[in-house]
C-alpha cells in the first residue's frame, strides 16, 4: 500500500507538470509594451515553484516508500542536520527565492504603475455598468464634457449622463460600445463604474483593473499588435456577469481615424 | 503527590436529563460531536451544490431532473438560470468555508479533544460553549432559510463585495433579503466562534492539569490554541462589518455605498460610503480565515502522523513557532486579494512581501514533516494515509501561492480559475484531508468503535486521485485566462475551456460520489463497528488514557491525570512497547527536541 501510494504521488506530480512544461494551456500572447517583465516573472516563478513542487512531492514519496516497512528492531534515525538544518535550508532556499521574486516582481509592478502616462497619451474613457462596457472619446476638441449621473438613461441612449445642451465639451464626445485604439500609441484609460464593482481585463494587453464605484481610476498602456481582442469583466457584478464583455480593436492609425470618424456620424 | 490538579474543579455535574445530555449539553464532548454533526450535514449540502454547479458548467443547457423542486424561479423547466448558478455558488462557498472548514477541524475536534488533551475536566465556560454551538447552528439555519425566502439566496459570492451586496434588490435576485440573511448568518457564526475561541484560549492557558506545561501540550492543542487567537481577532472584525452591511440594508445607512450610483436608470439615494472599506474589513478577516481553516489541520496531521511514524517531529518547538508565525503574518498579507482592486499600487508591494515571506514558515512546516518521515517507522492506515495526503495537497496548493503573492503576476491570474484551484487545494482539500485523518484517528475514542479500514482506504484512494483530477486542471485553464464565477463561457477565447470543464465535472461527480463511502463508513461504524480498545493506535497523549471509551462525562473520572512526559515519547523502550504515555510515571530517557 505504501509503495503504491509513493508511486501514485510521483505519477500525479509528473502528470501535473506535463501540461505546464508543454504549455498546453498557457498565458495568451503579449501585445503590450509593458508585458515583458510580467511574462518573465511568470516564467521565473513557474520554474522555481515547479522545482519546489516536484522536489518535495518526490521526497515525500521516497520517504513513504522507504520508511513504511522498517525491519524489526530497526532504530529511529534522524534526518541529517536535524530540525535546525531544515530551518536554515528553508530560510536560505525559500527565503532567497521569495526575496528575489518579490524584488523583481516589485520592479515589474513599479514599471507599470509608478510612471505617469506620457503627455501625448490618447485619453479614452470607459464606463462599466451591469452588464456592458461603454467607451467615450473626447472628439475633435480633445476635451471630455462633465458627467451627470442623474442624466444617465439607457432608455434615451444617454449612457454616460452627458448634457450636450449645456456642456459645450460634451457636444463632440463620441460614445461607443466597442473599444478601438491605434497601434503603438499610448492610451490613457480613465475608468469609472456607474453601479457596482466590475473589472477590465484584456489578457493579451496585460491590463487588469477593477472598477470601483465612487473612485475614478486610470491605466495607461500601449498595444503593439493590430487585431481584435476581448475585454472581460472579472469582478462578480450580478447575474449577467458571465456575459459582460466587449471587443477591443487595435487598428493602424489610419484605420483608427476612419473608424472614429464613422462612429462620430452615429452620435 | 497530589492526584488532582488544583485547577480541576467541577464546573457542572453529570447531565441529569435527556435534553441536558444530548441537546443543550454543557459537556464539551457532546458539543464537539454536535459541531461535527453540523459540519457533516453542511458538507453534504456543499457537495450537492457543487455537483449542480459542475453539471451546469459542463453542460450549460442541461435540464437537471427535479431541479425546479429546489427553486421554481431558479430552475424553470429544470434549467438553471444564470442567477441561480451564482446563488448556488455563493451558498456552496459560504457553507464550506464557514460551516465545514471552520467548524469541523477547529470547533468540532477542538471542542472534543482540546480539554482532554490538556487534562481538563471541561472548558471553563460550559454555558458559553453550549451557546457557541447553538448560535452557530442558528447561523446555519439563517443561511439555509435564504433558499426558501423571497427570490432565494444572495448571488454576490462568499466575499459579498459592496456595493453589489449593499444596495438591495436593485442589484439583482437575492441581493435584498438573501444578503440580509447571509449577513445575519455570518454575524451569528462570528458570535459563536468568538465564544468558542474564548473557551479554547482559557482552557489552554488556565485548565491544564498538573505537569502539563505549555511545551508538553500536543501539537493539535497548539494548533487549536493558535487558531482561536486568530479567530478571536478575525471574527471580531467580520462581525461588525456584517452588522454595518445589515444596517446598509435596513437602516438607510451607507457605509459601503458611495454617491452617484445609477441602477436601472435610477440614481440611488446613498452617499458617503466606501466600497474598498468592505474589502479591507472582509479580507482582514478573510485571510486569517484561510489559516483558521488550515492550521487545525496542521495540528491534527502532525498529531496523527507522529503516532503513525512512531517518533516525535524533529522539533516540537519549531513546529509551534512556525504555526505561530503563520498566524502573526496572516494579518499582514490580506491585501494580496486586492492587488487590482484600485488600492494604491504601493500598498500592493507592501502586501506582496509579507505574502511571500509567509511561505517560509509554511516551508519549514512541510520540511519538518518530511524530515521527520525520514528514518521513521511509518505505519500505514487510513488516518496516516490522509495525513500524508494532506502534506501532498498542501505542497501542491502552496506552490501556487508564489504566483498569487506577486502583484505583477496577479494581473494575469486575478479572478481566474488559477485562484480557484489554489484555494481549493490548499484550504479546501488539504483541510478536508485533515478532517478525514482526524476522523479516522479519533472516531474510536469518540464513539467507542473502530471505523472500517478497508472502506477507509478505498475512500482515500478515490478521494486522493479524484481531487487532483479535479483541481489541477483549474490551474491550467486559469493560466490561460478562464475567469471564475461565470455560469457559462461565452467569450470567444474561453470556448476552448469547455471540454476541460466537462472533464472536471465528471471527475467531481465521481469524487463526490466516493464521499458516500465515507458517509456509509461513518454511520455503519457508529452502530456496528468493531468495539474500540482504549488506545488502538498505541498513542501517548491524554485522550487515550481516559478510564473509559468514550470518556465519561468528566473525562477522567474522579482522578485527574498528572503529566510526566513530553507529548510524543515514541521510539523509546517503555514497558508498554515503543511508547510511553504522557501520564505514565515510568522513568525513561526522554526523546529530546533536536532543534
Amino acid at each position: 500500500m505504501a509503495k503504491l501510494f509513493a508511486v501514485t504521488i510521483i505519477v500525479i506530480a509528473i502528470l501535473s507538470a506535463i501540461p505546464i512544461v508543454r504549455h498546453t494551456w498557457w498565458t495568451s500572447q503579449d501585445i503590450s509594451t509593458h508585458g515583458a517583465p510580467i511574462d518573465e516573472q511568470m516564467s521565473e516563478t513557474m520554474a522555481e515553484s515547479g522545482i519546489l513542487f516536484l522536489a518535495s512531492q518526490i521526497l515525500l514519496a521516497v520517504f513513504i516508500w522507504k520508511f513504511s516497512r522498517p525491519r524489526p528492531g530497526e532504530k529511529i534515525k534522524s534526518f541529517p542536520g536535524g530540525a535546525m538544518g531544515l530551518v536554515i535550508a528553508a530560510f536560505l532556499l525559500v527565503g532567497t527565492e521569495v526575496l528575489a521574486l518579490g524584488a523583481f516582481g516589485a520592479k515589474a509592478w513599479a514599471s507599470i504603475y509608478f510612471t505617469p502616462p506620457g503627455a501625448n497619451a490618447m485619453p479614452l474613457q470607459v464606463q462599466a455598468g451591469q452588464f456592458a462596457f461603454y467607451f467615450r472619446y473626447p472628439g475633435p476638441d480633445g476635451k471630455f464634457g462633465p458627467l451627470h449621473p442623474d442624466l444617465i438613461s439607457e432608455a434615451n441612449q444617454n449612457i454616460f449622463g452627458l448634457d450636450t445642451e449645456h456642456d459645450p465639451d460634451s457636444k463632440d464626445d463620441i460614445v461607443t460600445a466597442e473599444m478601438a485604439i491605434p497601434v503603438n500609441r499610448e492610451i490613457h484609460l480613465l475608468m469609472h463604474s456607474k453601479d457596482v464593482g466590475h473589472a477590465f481585463f484584456v489578457p493579451e494587453l496585460r491590463v487588469h483593473q477593477d472598477f470601483v464605484p465612487g473612485l475614478d481610476l486610470s491605466m495607461h498602456f500601449t498595444a503593439t499588435k493590430v487585431g481584435r481582442y476581448e475585454i472581460v469583466c472579472t469582478q462578480l457584478c450580478g447575474l449577467g456577469h458571465y456575459n459582460m464583455r466587449a471587443y477591443l480593436s487595435v487598428f493602424s492609425q489610419e484605420d483608427f481615424d476612419s473608424w472614429l470618424k464613422k462612429q462620430a456620424t452615429f452620435q | 503527590m497530589h492526584d488532582t490538579s488544583s485547577h480541576a474543579v467541577a464546573h457542572h455535574g453529570p447531565p441529569a436529563s435527556f435534553i441536558r445530555k444530548h441537546i443543550f449539553s454543557l459537556d464539551h464532548k457532546v458539543i464537539g460531536k454536535q459541531y461535527f454533526g453540523l459540519a457533516f450535514v453542511a458538507v453534504l449540502v456543499g457537495i450537492f451544490l457543487s455537483w449542480l454547479m459542475r453539471l451546469h458548467l459542463g453542460w450549460t443547457n442541461l435540464a437537471i431532473p427535479g431541479l425546479h423542486l429546489l427553486s421554481s424561479n431558479g430552475a424553470p423547466g429544470n434549467l438553471m438560470t444564470p442567477e441561480y448558478y451564482l446563488q448556488l455558488m455563493t451558498m456552496h462557498a459560504t457553507i464550506m468555508v464557514f460551516f465545514v472548514l471552520t467548524t469541523a477541524p477547529f470547533a468540532a475536534f477542538g471542542n472534543y479533544f482540546l480539554p482532554i488533551q490538556v487534562g481538563a475536566e471541561d472548558m471553563p465556560f460550559p454555558r458559553f460553549n453550549m451557546m457557541s454551538f447553538w448560535i452557530t447552528f442558528l447561523g446555519f439555519i439563517a443561511l439555509m432559510s435564504s433558499f426558501f425566502v423571497g427570490d432565494g439566496p444572495t448571488l454576490g459570492g462568499w466575499t459579498q463585495y459592496a456595493p453589489l451586496s449593499a444596495i438591495g434588490q436593485a442589484a439583482g435576485p437575492g441581493e435584498g433579503t438573501g444578503v440580509v440573511l447571509w449577513a445575519i448568518s455570518i454575524t451569528l457564526f462570528c458570535i459563536g466562534q468568538l465564544l468558542g475561541s474564548l473557551n479554547f484560549i482559557t482552557t489552554t492557558l488556565d485548565m491544564r492539569t498538573r505537569g502539563m506545561s505549555l511545551m508538553r501540550m500536543p501539537l493539535s492543542v497548539w494548533a487549536w490554541f493558535i487558531t482561536s487567537v486568530m479567530g478571536l481577532t478575525a471574527f471580531a472584525v467580520l462581525m461588525p462589518a456584517c452588522i454595518l452591511l445589515i444596517l446598509d440594508h435596513v437602516a438607510g445607512t451607507s457605509f459601503f455605498v458611495p454617491s452617484n450610483l445609477v441602477i436601472n436608470d435610477q440614481l440611488l439615494p446613498h452617499s458617503g460610503g466606501s466600497t474598498l472599506l468592505w474589502q479591507h474589513l472582509f479580507w482582514f478577516f478573510g485571510h486569517p480565515e484561510v489559516y483558521i481553516a488550515i492550521v487545525p489541520g496542521m495540528g491534527i496531521v502532525s498529531h496523527v502522523l507522529i503516532t503513525s511514524m512512531r517518533r516525535p517531529l524533529l522539533s516540537h518547538r519549531v513546529m509551534i513557532y512556525s504555526m505561530g508565525a503563520l498566524a502573526v503574518l496572516s494579518y499582514m498579507v490580506y491585501g494580496h486579494h486586492m492587488f487590482v482592486s484600485g488600492m494604491n499600487p504601493v500598498s500592493s508591494i507592501a502586501f506582496s512581501f509579507p505574502t511571500l515571506i509567509i511561505t517560509i514558515p509554511a516551508t519549514i512546516i512541510v520540511l519538518l514533516w518530511l524530515g521527520s518521515l525520514y528514518g521513521s517507522r511509518l505505519r500505514i492506515n487510513t488516518a496516516s494515509l490522509f495525513a500524508l495526503g494532506f502534506i501532498s495537497m498542501f505542497i501542491s496548493g502552496g506552490v501556487s501561492g508564489f504566483f498569487l503573492a506577486q502583484p505583477s503576476i496577479d494581473i494575469l491570474l486575478h479572478g481566474t480559475y488559477f485562484v480557484v484551484g489554489h484555494f481549493h487545494m490548499v484550504m479546501g482539500v488539504a483541510a478536508m484531508f485533515g478532517i478525514f485523518a482526524g476522523t479516522f484517528f479519533w472516531f474510536p475514542k469518540m464513539f467507542g468503535r473502530m471505523m472500517n479500514e478497508t472502506l477507509g482506504r478505498i475512500h482515500f484512494w478515490l478521494t486522493f486521485v479524484g481531487t487532483y483530477t479535479i483541481f489541477m486542471p483549474f490551474h491550467y485553464i486559469g493560466l490561460a485566462g478562464n475567469i471564475r464565477r461565470y455560469q457559462a463561457f461565452t467569450p470567444d477565447y474561453m470556448q476552448q475551456f469547455i471540454p476541460v470543464h466537462k472533464f472536471i465535472t465528471v471527475a467531481a461527480l465521481l469524487t463526490g460520489a466516493a464521499q458516500l463511502i465515507f458517509v456509509y463508513n461513518l454511520i455503519h461504524s457508529r452502530f456496528w463497528g468493531k468495539p474500540a480498545p482504549d488506545n488502538p493506535w498505541e498513542a501517548t497523549s491524554l485522550e487515550w488514557s481516559t478510564p473509559s471509551t468514550p470518556p465519561p462525562w468528566n473525562n477522567f473520572g474522579d482522578k485527574m491525570p498528572v503529566v510526566y512526559h513530553d507529548p510524543y515519547q515514541y521510539g523509546v523502550e517503555g514497558s508498554t512497547g515503543d511508547y510511553v504515555m504522557q501520564n505514565s510515571p515510568e522513568r525513561i530517557e526522554t526523546v529530546r527536541d533536536e532543534a
